[in-house]
């Protein structure tokens, strides 16, 4: 598989990066490198092989519902690049 | 009083419970080293002042009688370990200035036992890359150059400037993490020993994440013994992360001397590549018959699906980062590049803030999790995962203890040689380092010879789930056996 300029575009929308006209030429011949380097796994048989979700064999830890952190804001909004209080200042998101 | 910069970490612990030097003094070499040394960009930020304070309160201890296990020994830190107080970028323009608030597991760990931080180390931008060269620092050198010939080397990555710190003697040991061969490959491109342990040894929490089902910790050292003092003191379950292992951490440097007599050593044949350079292929012999005249005995082995670990890695890891730095968005910390709306202040900030590697790995990873790409990209390398696990396990089952190869395919290059037309040409550095992360096991890389251009070589070890012990137990058999390398100081 393959992908074409649309295709690089969309791909940079959903990824949320800003992409010039002038960049796409070139991202899509270093995105179609790699697809075309990963498409080596289509000749491994993997019928009836279960996809990996934990590389370790591990029970998932659980822990008690309770609170055992917080009240801390300060500390939250310490490295935000604009705030007010202890809110994070964004664009209007709502109109 | 030999240069305190020469001492091992092991030569050095002895030197200050003898009272023969103060943490102080020997963070102070250190100090003078780092300066010196800055032509290799290997610090990103020094930290001399607190490293003093360290030192001091480190050497009242001391003189008390209660110090810990690391007690002054000056360390390097890489740049992806969050350190209270203390500038933490991952090398990427998009975490800025960001100052944690909090510290890492692995390194609040390392200044209970008593260590001290000397600075930040470079790194490739979060981890991703295998020269040090997409750190938005700039560029690491290696300390080793081509005989005859002033050509700065990359000292490998993404823990470039762990292994240059450690091979230029600026700190005793240093961190590192290891995604696909970011701790050993670095270490064999400078002649240093790396340990990436079994997944889920280390805590990962306040690690900057890359790919967090890959994603370990492990130290970069100048001896087998070394990794091994440094290992334990990072290692051990930690609550806050979910994947850290609740098993006990044994004491590592007691399985450096014992005999590996009888220990069954797989030689992987997928390991033997076409056109593999003849010098690799003779330092792997070369470290079979070391292993062989201590006792162990050398088993052919076959791991079927080594090939489709690097693509089946570049479906992963990707996919993982696209998640993992989907938080930074220019609102809660870092970069902030403004837009119309938030959509263009989260596409502005990210163009501006990311770079090309992490951009492309970014958006490949976009796309592989994308609706109607999921099952042919990302499912099928998942089931490949679970395949390259089992071929271990297989070879285990049969009585294997460890696994030999060799570190990686070459050694080290120049800046800039690799990968401007292709970034594939670059990931292949990875083809030795990267099934172990993939399976989750244990490997480490010990310096094991030079190239025909005096460039250092290293061997790779890999071991069964939580059995970094034998790893070191061979490894010191092969330190041994090849013997120290100090890179000629032209810096």
């Amino acid at each position: 598989m393959s992908v074409d300029a649309a295709t690089v575009r969309r791909i940079a929308h959903l990824a949320r990066i800003a992409v010039s006209e002038g960049e796409v030429p070139h991202l899509q011949g270093e995105l179609n490198a790699m697809l075309a380097f990963v498409e080596q796994l289509s000749e491994v048989n993997v019928e009836g092989v279960e996809p990996m979700t934990s590389v370790t064999p591990m029970q998932m830890k659980k822990r008690q519902d309770l609170v055992d952190d917080g009240e801390i804001a300060d500390d939250i909004v310490a490295n935000a690049p604009a705030t007010e209080g202890h809110f994070f200042l964004v664009p209007k998101v709502v109109e | 009083m030999t240069d305190l910069t020469s001492l091992t970490l092991a030569e050095a612990r002895k030197g200050l419970a003898a009272k023969t030097f103060t943490s102080l003094e020997l963070t102070d070499a250190h100090l003078s080293a780092i300066e010196a040394a800055r032509v290799l960009n290997a610090f990103v930020m020094e930290t001399p002042d607190r490293a003093r304070d360290m030192a001091r309160a480190v050497d009242e201890k001391i003189a008390r009688g209660d110090a810990g296990p690391l007690a002054g020994i000056p360390l390097g830190i890489k740049d992806l370990f969050a350190t209270k107080g203390v500038r933490t970028t991952a090398c990427s323009k998009i975490l800025g200035n960001f100052v944690p608030t909090y510290e890492s597991t692995v390194t609040s760990q390392l200044w209970r036992d008593g260590a001290v931080m000397l600075g930040k180390l470079n790194n490739d931008e979060f981890a991703m890359g295998s020269a040090n060269e997409t750190s938005c620092f700039g560029p690491v050198g290696n300390p080793w150059r081509r005989e005859g010939s002033n050509t700065t080397l990359v000292p490998g990555g993404s823990s470039g400037g762990s292994a240059s710190a450690v091979a230029a003697l600026l700190c005793m040991g240093a961190t590192a993490t290891d995604t696909g061969g970011s701790i050993r490959q670095p270490a064999a491109f400078t002649a240093t020993v790396g340990i990436k342990p079994t997944y889920g040894r280390c805590s990962r929490w306040g690690i900057v994440a890359f790919a967090s089902s890959l994603d370990q910790a492990g130290p970069i050292a100048r001896s087998v013994r070394d990794a091994a003092m440094l290992l334990r003191s990072m290692a051990g379950h930690d609550p806050k992360d979910t994947t850290s292992v609740d098993v006990p951490v044994p004491d590592y440097e007691a399985a450096i001397g014992k005999s590996v007599k009888g220990m069954k050593i797989g030689i992987p044949k997928e390991y033997r590549l076409d056109g593999m350079p003849a010098e690799i292929e003779k330092l792997w012999s070369e470290g079979a018959a070391w292993l062989k005249a201590a006792g162990a005995e050398l088993v052919e082995v076959s791991l079927p699906h080594t090939k489709y670990a690097l693509p089946a890695y570049y479906i992963v890891a990707p996919a993982e980062a696209s998640s993992n730095l989907a938080r930074y968005d220019g609102v809660r910390y870092g970069l902030r590049e403004q837009g119309k709306n938030i959509n263009e202040l989260y596409e502005n900030t990210r163009a501006e803030g990311f770079g090309a590697e992490v951009r492309r790995r970014v958006m490949i990873g976009t796309y592989v999790l994308s609706a109607g790409y999921y099952d042919a990209y990302y499912l099928r390398a998942q089931k490949v995962r679970t395949l390259i696990k089992k071929d271990f396990e297989d070879c285990f089952a049969k009585g294997i203890d460890a696994i030999l190869t060799p570190a990686t395919p070459s050694a080290a290059f120049g800046i800039g040689e690799k990968g401007g037309a292709d970034p594939v040409e670059m990931y292949l550095n990875d083809i030795f380092t990267v099934t172990v992360n993939m399976a989750g096991l244990p490997g480490i890389a010990v310096p094991s010879g030079k190239d025909a251009q005096g460039l250092p070589l290293g061997l790779q070890l890999i071991g069964r789930p939580f059995d970094e012990e034998t790893l070191f137990s061979l490894g010191e058999v092969i330190e041994q056996a090849a013997g120290r390398f100090t890179p000629a100081r032209w810096w």
